[in-house]
């Protein structure tokens, strides 16, 4: 069932952050949406971390905006696998976003001016020290899970090490334990479109009243091509052309081209360059097992939570092998986990997507977490 | 891998399994189905138990049923878990349908101090009788029938025994039971319907 209208709050919090990367936060906001209601023991909160586009609007939809809906709704709400009857659901823009949470384009307090450049480059850790100050503020000590997909995937897999005490359950869904060398090239390309476009003004735009839109759309676009599979855009799109097309011209020919570039635009009309750019760090930086010369297991060894991992098995951009890695890392250790791997057809993107067998384990998962 | 009926006398199978397992042990159950051997083992024993398993439906009832299960495909091996990791790994009634058999088994005893190999007798005298008669066996550990058995590999106690020495596997014990799940002590081969291994390095 929809969950209904919904609305945003926000949290100000007047103690100072320190980052990974060295730098203090004197103070910070964050948007956050909630659903379901929180029990009494606070025992049935579940925090849901969002990817590298996501923000804190997950599910429902804002009065007067019903097309306006949540980008995880399909999994949110009464008798949905995060069953708002049973659970209460959180939603939060990460530090260093663009959808009201501190970032980039917010007013740097000591300059008066947005922090552009200035901002700090923010980390998965970072993230979840942040969102560990949102559950003080909702006055729950521990999430009965952390669930994400994709880069909310390794936040969900970070709360287990940064709070083992914090979190009972993780669910990582479509996730690595680490980027790839192909997947660290990728969104490189992807951050050198925007640091070219003219228009960057080395991260300070905000001040010469335009916006990298060129390099955020190309950036979009790349990354796009590495949510689909191959089987999907062939099935999708194949080579089928737009009217007009075979002028022997660099116009849109083919449909594909048509929708990566409406894609791109939509994309860059609503995000922020900056934000993109740390998003993209966030995810090159994670690697719990740096620490422990690269041996997963040791890095995951202080967890307490019990895991699900599920993965695509057309999703080439975080592959299964990734995901299992993690799970024989728990197993090593003697760790509680579950692993699916869901044979579905629309790559990166399917965590997304509306899957029985998916959305089935989720549910069957979370109805066995005791509140 | 698990889509063999549930025959009557599963539970004698578990039973041997169950009392091989002591507290505290930590068990691999290739192929567990809905977990139901692991949730016994776990209950009943206290052991630390995972299990792997390949068909949706089955990983699904494994997950309801509060199960450490892993989907995957003994085919592909057990890559990814570390050697002896499992004081059991367990194979139960699964072998007789899997293709890389001797892989199998040695990736068992890779994982596992030792592997636990349960498999109809191909031998039994009812299938032997079947035989003779010009027909494929039906019974209550082969029940399916030709067209649609996922078994793809029919072996007798002898055969299986003559492959461990090949493979110079240690035979620990040996229980062999009839088709309503009793113990059989003389004439294993004809008599038993389903052969329960302990083996080792």
């Amino acid at each position: 069932m929809d969950i209904g209208i919904v609305s945003a709050r926000h949290a100000h919090f007047a103690e100072p952050l320190t980052l990974k990367g060295g730098s203090l936060l004197p103070a910070f906001d964050l948007v956050y949406e909630t659903y379901g209601e929180l029990n009494a023991a606070k025992s049935n909160a579940i925090l849901v971390c969002h990817a590298l586009s996501g923000h804190h609007h997950v599910a429902g939809h804002y009065a007067g905006q019903p097309d306006n809906l949540g980008w995880w709704d399909n999994i949110v709400g009464p008798g949905r696998p995060l069953d708002t009857e049973r659970f209460f659901v959180v939603g939060v823009n990460n530090l260093g976003g663009c959808h009201g949470s501190t970032g980039p384009a917010s007013l740097n307090p000591t300059t008066g001016k947005p922090w552009g450049a200035d901002f700090p480059v923010v980390t998965v850790e970072d993230w979840v020290a942040a969102q560990a100050r949102l559950a003080d503020h909702l006055g729950i000590d521990a999430w009965a899970a952390v669930i994400g997909g994709s880069l909310g995937g390794m936040q969900a897999l970070q709360w287990t090490l940064s709070f083992p005490e914090r979190v009972r359950h993780s669910l990582v869904i479509a996730s690595s334990a680490k980027l790839s060398a192909e997947n660290i090239a990728f969104n490189d390309v992807a951050r050198q479109a925007i640091l070219g476009d003219p228009d960057f003004h080395g991260g300070d735009y905000y001040a010469h009243d335009v916006r990298p839109l060129r390099g955020l759309r190309l950036a979009r676009m790349l990354g796009h091509i590495t949510y689909l599979s191959d089987d999907q855009m062939a099935e999708k799109f194949g080579r089928r052309q737009r009217p007009g097309a075979g002028s022997y011209s660099f116009d849109v020919e083919f449909e594909i081209e048509s929708y990566l570039r409406h894609q791109g635009d939509k994309f860059a009309g609503l995000f922020d360059a900056n934000t993109y750019l740390r998003m993209t760090k966030a995810l090159d930086y994670f690697d719990p097992a740096l620490a422990y010369d690269g041996n997963l297991a040791a890095a995951l060894a202080r967890a307490r939570a019990g895991f699900l991992v599920i993965s695509f098995t057309t999703d080439w951009r975080f592959s299964s092998q990734r995901s299992r890695e993690m799970v024989h890392a728990l197993v090593h250790n003697g760790q509680a986990v579950a692993y699916a791997e869901i044979d579905s057809p629309y790559g990166h993107d399917s965590f997304l997507m509306e899957d029985t067998q998916y959305h089935a384990v989720v549910a069957a998962y979370l109805r066995r977490i005791i509140l | 891998m698990t889509a063999w009926q549930t025959p009557m006398n599963e539970r004698a199978d578990f039973d041997l399994i169950a009392s091989w397992v002591k507290p505290g042990e930590r068990v691999l159950d290739l192929g567990c189905g809905d977990g139901s051997l692991l949730k016994r083992l776990i209950g009943e024993r206290g052991a630390h138990g995972y299990g792997i398993e390949y068909e949706d439906a089955s990983v699904l009832a494994a997950i309801m049923n509060g199960i450490n299960v892993i989907q995957g495909d003994l085919e592909q091996g057990l890559a990814g878990f570390d050697d002896g990791t499992f004081n059991h790994v367990v194979l139960s009634r699964t072998l007789q349908t899997v293709r890389h058999t001797e892989r199998l088994l040695a990736e068992m005893l890779r994982v596992g101090k030792e592997a636990v190999v349960s498999f109809p007798n191909f031998a039994y005298w009812k299938n032997r009788q079947a035989v003779l008669k010009g027909r494929m066996p039906v019974s209550e550990d082969l029940p399916y029938e030709w067209f649609d058995t996922p078994n793809l590999r029919f072996f007798t106690l002898l055969d299986f025994e003559s492959l461990c020495t090949k493979m110079q596997l240690v035979i620990r014990e040996r229980q062999v039971l009839d088709e309503a799940g009793r113990l059989v002590v003389t004439r294993p081969n004809l008599l038993g319907s389903l052969a329960v291994y302990r083996l080792g390095r």
